[in-house]
C-alpha cells in the first residue's frame, strides 16, 4: 500500500491535498489486511459478515446437540439418561441457542454480507458501529453460555422465561439464582446488538443506494432486510423493558411480576410475546428473502409479482405485531380479546399464502434447474407451507386451547423455524458460497446432505403432530410406557439422528469445499442481482471498482443485455469516483471490540453482584466509546490506477 | 448543509452523497428515536397498568409530589430544548463561540433537572417512605422516571463531550490527555454542585431563606462548594483555546442529531409529567 492511497487523515475523507495530521499513538489506526488483527479490528461489512457467520454456524451446532441430548432422553419412556435439572436448563438453552445465537445471527451475516452489495454500496452506514454490533453480539452469547461451565447451571426456565418462574421465590426452588440472571443478561446485551445492527441496515438501505436503485428495484432480500430492521428496533424494547423489570424483581426486590404484591404475571407475557411475536417474523423474513432471490435465478424467469411479494412481505411486519395474545388464549384475556387476535392471526396467513402462490407462479413454466441451492429452496416452500398450515390451525383459539403446550405445537414450530428458516439459510449458504469464498459445492454432494437433513427433519417433527393431538405435553423430561407415545417417540428421536448426520455432511462439505472445491468464476448462476457483479469472487475490500448504475428492477440481468449503456454508465462513474480522489473506505479501528470488551467484563461482574467489578467493566467500555468518538470516523482512498493499491 | 467549505470533518462518501440526501447521522437518530418511543411507551403502560389495577401499600400519592419542584425542574427541561436549538443554530451559522456557550447552558439546565430528580428521589425516600420496593407505586414510579433520568444524564455526558469536542485543534497536535482532563474536572463538577445545590435546598427546607440557612450550608457543603469553585476556575482554564479548531459548520449535523435525541428526551419528560403527576390531580 502505498503512502498517498493510505492518507490516514482524522475526520478527513478529504481530498488529496488534506495535510497529514500527527496523532496520538493511541488513535493510530490499524491497517492489517489480513491475520488475526485484521479481523479484530474489521469495519468491511463482509468480513463482519463472515464473522457472523462463522460464529452462527458454531451455535447452530450447539443447539443442535443440545436438541440431540433432548431427543435421547424421549426415546423411550421413563428414561433416566439426564437429570430434569439438567432437562430443564437443555430445552431453555436449545430454544435461546437457536433463536438468538444461530438464526438471528446467521440472518445477519447474509445482511451484512449481501445487502450492501445488491444496493451497490462500498460499505454500510457507520462501518465501526458495524463491527461493534458483533462484538456485542458475542458478549451476549458469551454470556448466556456461561452457565454451562459454571456451578450455577445455565438458564433453565424456558426461553419465554414467564414470570413467576423466573422469580427468586421459584428460582431458589427450581431455577439456580445465577441461571436466570445470566439469561436476564445475555438478552439485554443481544438485544444491543440487534438494535444496533437493524438501525446500521435501515440507513444503509435508505441512504446508501447506488444511482437508479429505488425503492421498488431494491432486490427482494434487502426489503426483507429492512423490514426485519424494523420488526427489530421496534419490538426489541418491549423485551428489554420486561427484563429490566425482571432484574429490578431479582436483584433490587421490587414486584412488577410478583403476585401477593399486586404484580400481574400476565404483564410479563404481554410485554415478553410484543417481543416474541414479530420475533418469528424476524427469524422468517429474512429466509423468505434468500428464497426470493434463489427461485428466479434457477426458474430463468423474474420474481412473479415483485411489487405484490414486498407489500405482503411489509403486511406480514405490520400484522405481526397485532397478534401477539394468541400466545396468550388459554391465560382467559376474554371473548373479546381471544376473538380479536384469533381474527388477526388468521389474517397473517393472507400476506404469507399470497407470497406462497407467487413464488409458486415464478417457478410456473420457468425452466428450472435442480441445483443443491434450488432443492433446498423448495424444500422451504413445502415444509414452510405445512408449518403455515398447522399455524392456521393454532389461530383458532377455541383449537388452540386443546393444541396448547402440546407437542402439535413443538411440530408446527419446527417446521416453520427449521423447515423455513433453516432450510432458507442452508440454501443461501449454498447459493452464495461461490461468491463468497469462489469456490463451488460439489452438486452430488451437495443434493446428498440436502435429502439427508430433509428426511431426517420430517421423520423428527412429523410424527410430533400426532404425539401432540395425542396429548403429550412440551418440556416434560419423562412420560410413562403405556401412554402410547413410545413409537412416535423413538422414531422422533432416530429421525432427529438421521438429521444430525445430514448437518453433519453438509459442514463437512462446505468445510471440504472451502479447502478443496472446484474454482468458480464470478457469475457462478447466471443470477440476476447486483452482488454478482463484483471485479472478482472473493469480493476485493473495495467491492465494485465504479459503482454500478441502476436501470431495472433485475439490475444484472439488465447489465447483460444492455452491455453498451452500462460501459457508457461505468466511464461516467469511474470519471466522478475519480474528482473525489478515489475509492473511499472506511479505516479499521480496535474501539468498537474494546467497548464490547468492557461490557463483557462489566456484564459478568454485574451478574455475580460484585460492582466495583461491573463499574471497572463500564470505565472500560466508557472509555473505548470515547476514544471511538475521538478518533473520528477516518478513512483512506483507493485509486484503481495505482498499481500498490491494485493489490488487494 | 455546508458540504465542500469546510473541508475538515465531512465525510464525503458518508454524507453528502446519501441517497435521500438526508445525512446518515439523522436518519439514524429518527430510526432511534422510534425505537426508543416503543421503550417509553412499554414503561408508561406498565405505570398505567399498575395505576389502574389496585395494589396493596398504595401511598397518598397526592401527598407525596410537590408539584411546585417538578413544574419548575419541567420548564428548565423545556428552556434546555430551547438552548440546545440556539446550540444547532448557532453551529450551522459556525459560530463556535456562541455554539459552545449554548452548549454549556443545555448541559447546566440539564444539570439542574438532574439535581431537582435527585432531590425529589431522595425527598421521596427519606421524608416520604416511598421507595423502590415499598408499594408497586413506587416499583414502576422510580423505574420510569428513574429511565428518563439516566436518558438526561446520557444526553448530558454527550453534549460534554461534544463540547469537549469543540476544542480538537485544527492542526492535529495532542489533545486527548487534555480532554480527559477536561472530562474528569466536568465529572467533579457535576458531582459537587449537584451535592453542593441539594445542600442549599435543605438548609433552606430547615431553616426558610435566611443568614442561619447559609451559615449550615457552608458549614456542611464547604468541600462540595470549593470543589465546585475551583472545578468551575479550571473548566475556563481548559476551555482556552490556543490554537485553531477542527469544529465548524460541518459538524452541525452532529450537534442537530444530538439536539433531536435531547428534544426527544424532553418531549418523553412531558409525557411523563403528565400521566405520572398531572393525572393524579384530575
Amino acid at each position: 500500500m502505498s503512502a498517498q492511497s493510505q492518507t490516514q487523515s482524522a475526520g478527513h475523507a478529504g481530498h488529496a491535498a488534506a495535510p497529514v495530521e500527527k496523532r496520538s499513538w493511541l488513535l493510530t489506526r490499524p491497517t492489517a489486511k489480513t491475520g488475526i488483527i485484521s479481523w479484530l479490528t474489521t469495519v468491511d461489512h463482509k468480513k463482519i459478515g463472515l464473522l457472523y457467520g462463522m460464529s452462527a454456524l458454531f451455535f447452530f451446532l450447539v443447539g443442535g446437540f443440545e436438541a440431540l441430548l433432548i431427543r435421547l432422553q424421549l426415546a423411550v419412556p421413563n428414561n433416566t439418561l439426564i437429570s430434569h435439572q439438567l432437562y430443564n436448563e437443555l430445552f431453555t438453552m436449545h430454544a435461546t441457542t437457536m433463536i438468538f445465537l444461530a438464526v438471528m445471527p446467521l440472518s445477519a451475516a447474509f445482511f451484512n454480507y449481501m445487502m450492501p452489495l445488491q444496493i451497490g454500496a462500498r460499505d454500510v452506514a457507520f462501518p465501526r458501529l458495524n463491527g461493534f454490533a458483533f462484538w456485542v453480539f458475542l458478549v451476549g452469547a458469551i454470556v448466556l453460555n456461561i452457565g454451562w461451565f459454571v456451578k450455577s447451571g445455565a438458564p433453565d426456565a424456558g426461553w419465554f422465561g414467564y414470570a413467576p418462574l423466573t422469580s427468586t421465590a421459584y428460582s431458589n426452588q427450581f431455577a439456580k439464582d445465577m441461571s436466570t440472571d445470566l439469561w436476564v443478561m445475555g438478552l439485554q446485551i443481544l438485544g444491543v446488538s440487534s438494535v444496533v445492527g437493524s438501525l446500521n441496515f435501515i440507513v444503509t438501505i435508505i441512504n446508501m443506494r447506488a444511482p437508479g436503485m429505488t425503492m421498488m428495484r431494491l432486490p427482494v432480500f434487502t426489503w426483507m432486510t429492512l423490514i426485519t430492521a424494523f420488526l427489530i428496533i421496534l419490538s426489541f424494547p418491549a423485551i428489554t423493558i420486561a427484563l429490566v423489570e425482571l432484574m429490578m424483581d431479582r436483584s433490587f426486590g421490587t414486584s412488577f411480576f410478583d403476585v401477593s404484591n399486586g404484580g400481574l404475571p400476565i404483564l410479563w407475557q404481554h410485554l415478553f410475546w410484543i417481543f416474541g411475536h414479530p420475533e418469528v417474523y424476524i427469524l422468517i423474513l429474512p429466509a423468505m428473502g434468500i428464497v426470493s432471490e434463489i427461485l428466479p435465478t434457477f426458474a430463468r424467469k423474474p420474481l412473479f409479482g415483485y411489487p405484490i411479494i414486498v407489500f405482503s412481505g411489509a403486511t406480514i411486519g405490520f400484522l405481526g405485531f397485532g397478534v401477539w395474545s394468541h400466545h396468550m388464549f388459554t391465560t382467559g384475556m376474554g371473548t373479546v380479546a381471544t376473538a380479536a387476535f384469533s381474527l388477526l392471526t388468521m389474517a397473517i396467513a393472507v400476506p404469507t399464502g399470497v407470497k406462497m402462490f407467487n413464488w409458486i407462479g415464478t417457478l410456473w413454466g420457468g425452466t428450472l434447474r435442480m441445483t443443491t441451492p434450488m432443492m433446498f429452496a423448495l424444500g422451504f416452500l413445502w415444509m414452510f407451507m405445512m408449518g403455515g398450515f398447522s399455524g392456521v390451525m393454532h389461530s383458532a383459539a377455541p383449537a388452540d386451547a386443546q393444541q396448547q403446550d402440546s407437542y402439535f405445537v413443538v411440530a408446527h414450530f419446527h417446521y416453520v423455524l427449521i423447515g423455513g428458516s433453516v432450510f432458507a439459510l442452508l440454501a443461501g449458504i449454498q447459493y452464495w458460497f461461490p461468491l463468497i469464498f469462489g469456490r463451488k459445492v460439489s452438486e452430488a454432494w451437495g443434493k446428498t446432505s440436502f435429502w439427508v437433513i430433509f428426511a431426517g427433519f420430517n421423520i423428527t417433527f412429523f410424527p410430533m403432530h400426532f404425539l401432540g393431538l395425542n396429548g403429550m405435553p412440551r418440556r416434560t423430561a419423562v412420560y410413562d410406557g403405556n401412554m402410547g407415545w413410545n413409537e412416535a417417540n423413538m422414531i422422533a428421536t432416530i429421525g432427529a439422528l438421521i438429521l444430525g448426520v445430514g448437518v453433519a455432511i453438509y459442514f463437512c462439505v462446505m468445510v471440504y469445499t472451502y479447502f478443496k472445491g472446484e474454482k468458480t468464476t464470478h457469475d457462478e448462476w447466471g443470477a440476476r442481482t447486483l452482488e454478482w457483479t463484483v471485479p472478482s469472487t472473493p469480493p476485493p475490500e473495495h467491492n465494485f471498482d465504479v459503482i454500478p448504475t441502476v436501470h431495472a428492477r433485475d439490475a444484472f440481468w439488465y447489465e447483460k443485455t444492455h452491455v453498451e449503456q452500462t460501459a457508457k454508465d461505468k466511464a461516467a462513474s469511474a470519471l466522478a469516483e475519480q474528482s473525489h480522489g478515489g475509492i473511499h473506505m472506511p479505516s479499521q479501528s480496535w474501539f468498537p471490540l474494546v467497548a464490547a470488551i468492557g461490557l463483557l467484563i462489566g456484564a459478568i461482574f454485574f451478574v455475580n453482584h460484585i460492582m466495583i467489578g461491573a463499574i471497572a467493566g463500564g470505565v472500560v467500555m466508557f472509555l473505548g466509546v470515547y476514544l471511538w468518538a475521538a478518533e473520528g470516523p477516518g478513512g483512506y482512498h483507493i485509486h484503481l490506477d495505482d498499481k500498490n493499491s491494485k493489490k488487494h | 448543509m455546508s458540504t465542500h467549505a469546510a473541508a475538515g470533518a465531512i465525510d464525503h462518501h458518508h454524507d453528502h452523497t446519501t441517497t435521500t440526501g438526508i445525512p446518515n447521522k439523522k436518519l439514524f437518530m429518527w430510526a432511534f428515536l422510534a425505537s426508543d418511543c416503543m421503550f417509553f411507551g412499554a414503561l408508561i403502560s406498565t405505570h398505567l397498568i399498575y395505576r389502574l389495577h389496585p395494589t396493596p401499600n398504595q401511598p397518598d400519592i397526592l401527598g407525596l409530589f410537590s408539584l411546585e419542584l417538578t413544574s419548575f425542574s419541567t420548564f428548565i427541561l423545556l428552556m434546555s430544548s430551547l438552548l440546545m436549538a440556539l446550540a444547532v443554530n448557532t453551529c450551522q451559522k459556525g459560530k463556535v463561540g456562541a455554539t459552545r456557550k449554548m452548549l454549556l447552558g443545555t448541559i447546566v439546565f440539564g444539570l439542574i433537572f438532574l439535581a431537582c430528580q435527585v432531590y425529589e428521589f431522595s425527598h421521596f425516600v427519606h421524608a416520604k417512605g416511598l421507595t423502590l420496593n415499598s408499594s408497586m407505586f413506587g416499583s414502576t414510579f422510580y423505574t420510569l422516571t428513574g429511565t428518563h433520568g439516566c436518558h438526561v444524564a446520557i444526553g448530558v455526558l454527550w453534549l460534554v463531550l461534544m463540547y469537549i469536542r469543540t476544542f480538537k485543534p485544527a492542526d492535529g497536535s495532542p489533545w486527548i490527555l487534555k480532554s480527559v482532563i477536561h472530562l474528569l474536572v466536568f465529572a467533579v463538577v457535576t458531582v459537587a454542585s449537584i451535592k453542593a445545590l441539594l445542600g442549599g435546598v435543605h438548609a433552606i427546607q430547615d431553616h426558610g431563606a435566611t443568614a442561619e440557612a447559609f451559615s449550615t450550608l457552608l458549614h456542611h457543603e464547604l468541600p462540595a462548594l470549593i470543589a465546585t469553585a475551583v472545578g468551575l476556575i479550571a473548566l475556563v482554564v481548559l476551555a482556552r483555546p490556543s490554537k485553531a479548531v477542527e469544529f465548524g459548520e460541518a459538524n452541525a449535523v452532529d450537534v442537530e442529531s444530538m439536539g433531536l435525541y435531547w428534544h426527544f428526551v424532553d418531549i418523553v419528560w412531558i409525557v411523563i409529567f403528565t400521566v405520572v403527576y398531572l393525572l393524579e390531580y384530575l
